[in-house]
């Protein structure tokens, strides 16, 4: 009980939480970001209708437009869509797949990028160049292009059925897989500054091997910057989903991420239903850019050489 | 009138916490033609100072209160671009590192033009070049015509600070503020250094201030020194006053605890004032402790023996062998380690003393050559698990008391790392254990919940010894354990090694390249330079009838307490 009093003291006295407590933007991005990520988190419980429940959609009600506009029907929130799906329930429960993707697909990235890094790094020489030449082609591919010849063959060769049901999983291993050169990069980097300290001679000294010298000792003083690109990845992932899912590889249709929806959406632009796409284009923006600025904060209060006063 | 007058000089430096008063009510007179020293261990003050005169603070520092006089100027009123014309013009300037303070961009020549002409009353770049190569002609650069036109990597690095040195001397200053101007240099380099000032404040009638923590330093050029102690000027006096017959209770601890070049001593006189070590340590019987159970002396003289160790690192890198250019980092060393003894490595920098220290420590392969260690042959043994046994009794202390800890564990977590991976010892006597070592080394068991960032530089260098410690090593190798400390500290962590080595029996390999230092701490010592030994010898032999010329050489440069009686003529107007 009193570790954990203890931890959090110190927590409470730690720099982040001091610069934290005085960035105004820091403190909104953070907030905002909560907000919707609770949200997304319990909307079988916010959404008052279930989108995935085909039984609660009725033709009958599509594009109706959203509740502050002449001919409204106030049951739905933010209108409709061309199936008649509530567009806030949908909305809700495509930011928690677009959520889930971008945490999931970072996560796989990170445990890459770590261990490739990390090992580049330590070992230098002709490992490291030839991690890092791979990683360069890697980055030589767009990661969109790559996703959608995965997605694309994936989908030809297993099928739509398939693959509806595993598109999430899907999305997360492309987007995870293509992108982990730029954590490999970052943590080799400061794996170069930290291996030549002397607390890495010290654990030669005393005879611990390779991959404790690495995990152990390492990687916890290379954390900070990977904090930092964890979380501009976050919104990257998303943006890269929303983006596969408007070009109609993403997320199927009965399942939508807010990617779909825009994409749905685009096709009722000009018979007048606007809402469609720019409600859901609204909260993807304020959710990357929330996710965006925090990046940002963590990137300063991180980086000592920035004078902070 | 003085040239320069600091009247109740206050600096402070307001953070997060509370406000930190980095220099309270200081005044003291510097007249011109006369070098002031302005001694004191790190975080007393001084370089502050130094800086604050010229109003060159980082921020968030800032004068708080007091005044400063230049030639009856009240500088400390001046606003930016007033202090701009003091900076260059009235002050110069002369930094630590004599490798970071000139731009490697541009020649000496555009450095040193562009300063005449920013601050001397020339137009012409051709005059000024004159003047810069009149200027470097004094400070004592061969060839200055030639030497003018390279960059500053063609200099070396005590000919990089005579450029500073001219540098700073060609806007025709009247102060001078040399901040630790010889730290980054060698003895003998060090010497031509404050010879070369001092001559020139005395020809030229500049004032110095003078910023060091170093009382040879201070002993070989200051005419004045006031002594610094957190933030307050504790004394100030003669140069032959403060170093003979100080008043204040610090001075005379810190003038103590300075390692004497003359005799040797057995322990340094304690200096309760700075560093206070905790109180109620629990005292363990070593002998039939778990520290002192290391496996014992298998006989044979010799612990450690390195025989013809040749390394050399690729300076240039080329497909073809022959076009490839090398250092040779070692060349044919070969020494004995008797058991028990404490034997010095000394040498300037680049002499290799560090790389043997590596090599013997498994951090460096050599090219050929053999290391024993009790009679253990280390290098190319086929038999990797005896190998790892005997490196884990050959224990490092580093250098870097900041970089040789891990910052993300905790002190216990450090010190039983080894304890619990190599299980030395059963799983549920580490904590145990690790506590005793924690008071052992005079931290305190209840030091051990801490992160490393929570210590000073000396108490991480005890927790570095004590982490060697936990391996139970035969074989200490102390790799300049005290040079980024400050003296008072110094002495209580030389002290702590001479107890261990009395205690355990510990066989110690000690680098140093401050003479003094290893005087106390050496039985026998090896002096090396470009990658050789050119003399071994017992340690009283050598310092008292070196053999080798370079050795007679170095330890005529050694700073020493008596030589400030040569200079006490030339003192004060």
């Amino acid at each position: 009980m009193t570790l954990l009093a203890n931890f959090w003291q110190q927590l409470l006295q730690s720099d982040l939480i001091h610069y934290y407590k005085r960035d105004k933007i820091a403190i909104g991005s953070s907030v905002v970001f909560l907000i919707l990520a609770l949200m997304a988190l319990f909307s079988p419980l916010l959404a008052p209708f279930d989108p995935y429940d085909l039984s609660q959609i009725d033709l009958m009600d599509s594009e109706m437009p959203p509740a502050w506009l002449p001919n409204a029907d106030p049951r739905f929130l933010f209108g409709t869509d061309d199936q008649g799906r509530d567009l806030w329930s949908t909305i809700l429960y495509g930011m928690r797949v677009s959520l889930l993707i971008g945490i999931f697909a970072v996560l796989l990235q990170s445990a890459i990028g770590i261990v490739i890094g990390l090992v580049s790094g330590y070992i230098g020489g002709r490992v490291d160049s030839v991690l890092m030449r791979i990683a360069d082609v890697q980055l030589s591919f767009s990661t969109l292009m790559v996703a959608i010849i995965v997605l694309a063959i994936v989908k030809n060769a297993f099928g739509s059925e398939t693959y509806s049901s595993y598109a999430m999983l899907i999305l997360i291993l492309v987007i995870g897989l293509s992108e982990w050169p730029q954590i490999a990069r970052t943590v080799r980097s400061s794996v170069l500054g930290e291996k030549e300290k002397e607390y890495v001679d010290a654990a030669h000294v005393m005879g611990f091997g390779p991959v404790r010298i690495m995990f152990k000792h390492i990687l916890p003083n290379c954390l900070s910057p990977i904090f930092v690109i964890g979380t501009v990845q976050i919104a990257n992932a998303i943006i890269t989903e929303a983006a596969l899912s408007f070009l109609g590889l993403g997320m199927p249709v009965t399942e939508p991420s807010l990617g779909s929806l825009i994409s749905i959406g685009k096709e009722y632009l000009y018979s007048g239903s606007w809402w469609i796409t720019l409600i859901p284009g609204f909260f993807l923006v304020v959710i990357v850019i929330a996710i965006n600025l925090l990046g940002d904060f963590l990137r300063d209060v991180f980086n000592p050489r920035l004078y902070k006063g | 009138m003085p040239l320069l007058s600091i009247k109740n000089l206050s600096i402070e430096f307001p953070s997060r916490y509370e406000t930190d008063y980095a220099v309270e009510d200081v005044s003291f007179d510097l007249e011109a033609g006369e070098i002031l020293g302005l001694v004191g261990e790190s975080g007393a003050g001084k370089s502050t100072i130094g800086n604050g005169i010229v109003q060159l603070l980082s921020p968030p520092g800032r004068v708080s209160r007091g005044e400063i006089y230049l030639n009856d100027n009240k500088i400390s009123d001046f606003n930016e671009q007033q202090i701009l014309k003091v900076r260059g013009s009235r002050v110069g300037f002369i930094f630590q590192d004599p490798m970071t303070s000139l731009n490697p961009l541009f020649t000496v020549e555009n450095q040193m033009v562009e300063t005449i002409l920013t601050n001397l009353d020339i137009d012409d770049a051709g005059e000024a070049k004159k003047i810069a190569i009149d200027l470097l002609a004094q400070v004592g650069i061969p060839d200055p015509e030639v030497r003018i036109k390279q960059f500053p990597h063609q200099f070396s690095g005590g000919m990089r600070q005579r450029v500073v040195i001219a540098i700073a001397l060609s806007g025709e200053p009247e102060l001078l503020i040399a901040d630790e101007p010889t730290t980054a240099l060698d003895v003998s380099v060090q010497d031509q250094i404050l010879s070369l000032i001092r001559k020139l404040c005395k020809e030229r009638q500049v004032g110095c201030l003078l910023v060091t923590h170093d009382m040879g330093v201070i002993a070989n050029i200051t005419d004045r020194v006031a002594v610094m102690y957190r933030g307050k000027l504790v004394e100030l006096g003669s140069t032959r006053q403060i170093l003979t017959a100080p008043v204040h209770d610090y001075t005379r601890s810190l003038i103590s605890a300075v390692p004497r070049s003359s005799v040797r001593i057995d322990r340094f006189p304690l200096v309760e004032y700075i560093e206070t070590t905790a109180k109620g340590l629990k005292q363990i019987d070593v002998s039939t402790h778990w520290l002192g159970q290391s496996k014992k002396h298998s006989g044979g003289e010799n612990l450690l023996e390195i025989e013809n160790l040749n390394l050399s690192f690729i300076t240039q890198d080329a497909i073809l062998a022959r076009n490839r250019r090398y250092l040779q980092a070692t060349s044919d060393v070969n020494l004995q380690i008797k058991q028990g003894e404490t034997f010095g490595l000394v040498g300037e920098s680049g002499s290799g003393k560090s790389t043997i220290a590596r090599m013997v420590a498994g951090l460096q392969q050599p090219d050929s050559g053999s290391i024993r260690f009790d009679g253990v042959e280390l290098i190319g043994n086929p038999n990797r698990e005896a190998v790892q046994q005997i490196r884990l009794q050959m224990q490092m202390v580093f250098q870097n008391p900041y970089s040789s800890l891990n910052g993300r564990m905790k002190v216990n977590d450090i010190i039983a790392e080894p304890i619990r991976f190599h299980r030395l010892t059963p799983a549920d006597q580490v904590s145990g254990i690790v506590g005793d070592l924690l008071d052992h080394v005079g931290l305190g068991r209840q030091m051990g919940r801490r992160y490393p960032h929570e210590f000073s530089g000396g108490q991480r260098q005890r927790i570095s010894i004590a982490r060697a410690l936990a391996c139970r090593p035969r074989l200490l190798i102390c790799d300049e354990p005290t040079s980024a400390l400050d003296v008072s500290v110094q002495a209580q962590i030389l002290n702590l090694l001479k107890d261990l080595q009395d205690e355990l029996g510990l066989t110690m390999l000690f680098i140093s390249h401050d003479l003094p230092v290893i005087r106390q701490m050496c039985d026998r010592v090896a002096i090396m330079r470009h990658g050789r030994i050119l003399e071994t010898a017992d340690s009283e032999a050598f310092f008292e009838t070196p053999q080798n010329e370079y050795s007679i050489e170095l330890l005529s440069l050694m700073p020493r307490f008596d030589r400030i009686y040569e200079n006490e003529p030339a003192a004060g107007p």
